[in-house]
């Protein structure tokens, strides 16, 4: 199998706080991966530093074998790596057909074509009506982002990443905060998504990750505590301890 | 209809013309035969709506704040002024572009330092660097004349054919055509993807990266654009009054520029342009009931504005032409202003 997204001994600290400790991770091709960990274990810093917003202090990251540790951010949506968010970053005064308008010129090396009209381009055009309808996002088209619903929002959050063609996409907690008549949808999306993109999923859900993942890694303390197919990482006793600890406390 | 005709034919909506801007462009052009005693004044109006379409390319449309944009108008319009005193290019229209040229390069030179940073930082270095400006003038006086200005500029016929009169009447039209053409250019920037792009840049930076956009490019690229408009306002403000002096740098200049743009409205490309009416407007106003205190009206003016809120303005003041218009053509809600990206 080859390595879609590797990551070696990847370090990072804010001041004296170590948020990611020596992070070896290697994601396959095509996989289905899971990052999983409880609260504060560092997730989110990786999802950072894998997409550029952060640098690491040590270590190297790998996209299918080259090293993209010293790209920015857009280069590396380019090279093929993208992303949602956690919590949603959508552009609340554009449309979602423009949204995607702009993530498919970006990524066909038009977005800066500053004399040709928006929608006049066929080809494009037509990967917007595309990526629109395979997210259920036609009949919302031309409304403003902040006034979609929820569930909507998050559509739009996995279809904008889905738009730029990654080879692999990095999903945060595609299903938090939406409410369970639209959780349906979502998840369907997720289920949905095109079998030659590799997934890294971060989430908190534990019934979305034992459905969706065919790879288990847990975080804590921003270090690597398991690996391993599913069933493995549910009976590990460390895992439940980290689990059952939290739901103690909680 | 198919989904990706749909698709297209949303998407060139937005560009296409309303029958609200048809009118606003005639009206515009009326104004010509309808006040024809008043060419300066309303020369004087166009130069401030360019000027103020150029910082709405900016801060409407990228989100870059400005304090100091005064400094791109002051070199268009001293480039211009030396240009003509020198003799070094004769014709006014070569001249305007050349000017304009110069001062983009200036914006190209800086947009480095603006890109920088946050909002307060922006401010600061845009103020920065027009104060700068400002002294060096003063400062190189030899070239600049001063605090005198450049005296005794005379300008050719526009294309060797259209000489400047004394009532203005050449200058307003050469100022209308050059605004409106240098208009239709910003619209066709706004409604392609790059236009696109700022936006998203403005409304997310770091969704905007996330999605491929090269953030900091764009930004160089538009706030550049937009140094070459306020050139193009400065050289035109030297040309059609034959002066050029330090107050062209000036920082109530600057913040004039704001308080237009924010009376105008943002990120629709006719707020400058209704902004630069009405505030002359008012200033005009102002000026002959109270000479010395007329800031003050115009203060109060804007703070009420912004506490009444810009979208229930246009909403009483077009309360009476869409009523006309719903009964006479017989439909329904006509001409609101998009406001989609107010500040």
């Amino acid at each position: 199998m080859t390595i879609a997204l590797e990551t070696k001994g990847l370090e990072k600290s804010f001041g004296g706080l170590k948020v990611t400790r020596d992070l070896s991770l290697k994601v396959e091709q095509g996989a289905r991966h899971a990052l999983i960990g409880p609260n504060g274990a560092g997730k989110t810093t990786v999802i950072n530093l894998l997409t550029g917003v952060l640098k690491p202090n040590a270590g190297r990251i790998l996209l299918e074998g080259n090293d993209i540790t010293d790209l920015a951010v857009h280069k590396r949506v380019l090279r093929g790596l993208s992303r949602t968010f956690q919590i949603n970053q959508l552009y609340a005064d554009l449309t979602p057909l423009e949204t995607i308008g702009l993530a498919v010129s970006e990524r066909l090396g038009r977005g800066g074509d500053w004399w040709r009209r928006m929608g006049t381009r066929g080809d494009v055009n037509q990967e917007i009506a595309e990526t629109l309808g395979s997210f259920h996002l036609l009949d919302v088209m031309n409304e403003r982002t902040a006034t979609l619903p929820y569930g909507k929002q998050r559509l739009l959050e996995i279809a904008v990443a889905i738009a730029t063609r990654p080879r692999v996409l990095l999903l945060d907690e595609p299903a938090a905060g939406v409410p369970e008549s639209e959780r349906h949808d979502i998840l369907a999306a997720v289920a949905a998504l095109p079998r030659d993109v590799t997934v890294l999923l971060i989430e908190h859900d534990m019934d979305l990750v034992f459905s969706f993942a065919d790879r288990i890694s847990v975080l804590v303390n921003g270090a690597m505590l398991v690996e391993g197919p599913p069933d493995e990482v549910a009976r590990d006793p460390q895992v439940k301890a980290v689990y059952l600890g939290e739901a103690a406390d909680a | 209809m198919t989904a990706t005709s749909d698709v297209s034919s949303h998407a060139i909506a937005r560009a296409r013309w309303r029958p609200a801007e048809i009118a606003f462009w005639i009206l515009a052009a009326s104004c010509a035969f309808l006040f024809p005693s008043r060419y300066l004044i309303m020369t004087d109006i166009i130069r401030l709506a360019l000027f103020t379409l150029s910082l709405d390319l900016i801060l409407g449309y990228a989100g870059i704040v400005s304090l100091g944009h005064a400094a791109f108008f002051g070199v268009g319009a001293y480039s211009a002024g030396l240009m003509a005193l020198h003799g070094i290019i004769n014709e006014p229209v070569i001249a305007l572009v050349v000017a304009g040229l110069i001062a983009m390069a200036l914006g190209l030179l800086t947009s480095f330092l603006v890109i920088r940073g946050v909002d307060l930082t922006r401010l600061m270095v845009t103020l920065g660097i027009a104060l700068l400006l400002e002294a060096l003038a003063e400062r190189f006086s030899n070239i600049t004349g001063g605090t005198d200005g450049l005296q005794g500029i005379e300008m050719q016929p526009i294309l060797g054919l259209f000489a400047f009169d004394m009532f203005g009447k050449t200058g307003f039209f050469y100022s209308l055509i050059v605004t409106f053409l240098l208009f239709l250019l910003a619209r066709r920037i706004v409604n392609s993807p790059f236009g696109l792009s700022l936006r998203a840049i403005k409304n997310n930076p770091l969704r905007a990266s996330a999605i491929g956009v090269p953030v900091n490019r764009r930004l160089i690229a538009i706030y550049t654009v937009a140094a070459f408009y306020a050139g193009i306002a400065g050289a035109l403000f030297t040309q059609t009054t034959a002066l050029a002096s330090l107050d062209v740098f000036a920082f109530e200049r600057s913040a004039d520029l704001m308080l237009v743009l924010v009376i105008g409205g943002t990120g629709y490309l006719y707020g400058g342009l209704i902004g630069a009416v009405v505030f002359k407007m008012l200033q005009e106003l102002f000026q002959t009931i109270t000479p010395q205190y007329w800031m003050f009206w115009i203060g109060l003016v804007l703070v009420v504005m912004v506490l009444v809120g810009r979208e229930r303005i246009h909403r009483w003041v077009l309360w009476g032409p869409n009523l006309i218009i719903r009964q006479v053509f017989g439909r329904k809600a006509v001409v609101a202003v998009p406001e989609s990206d107010a500040p």
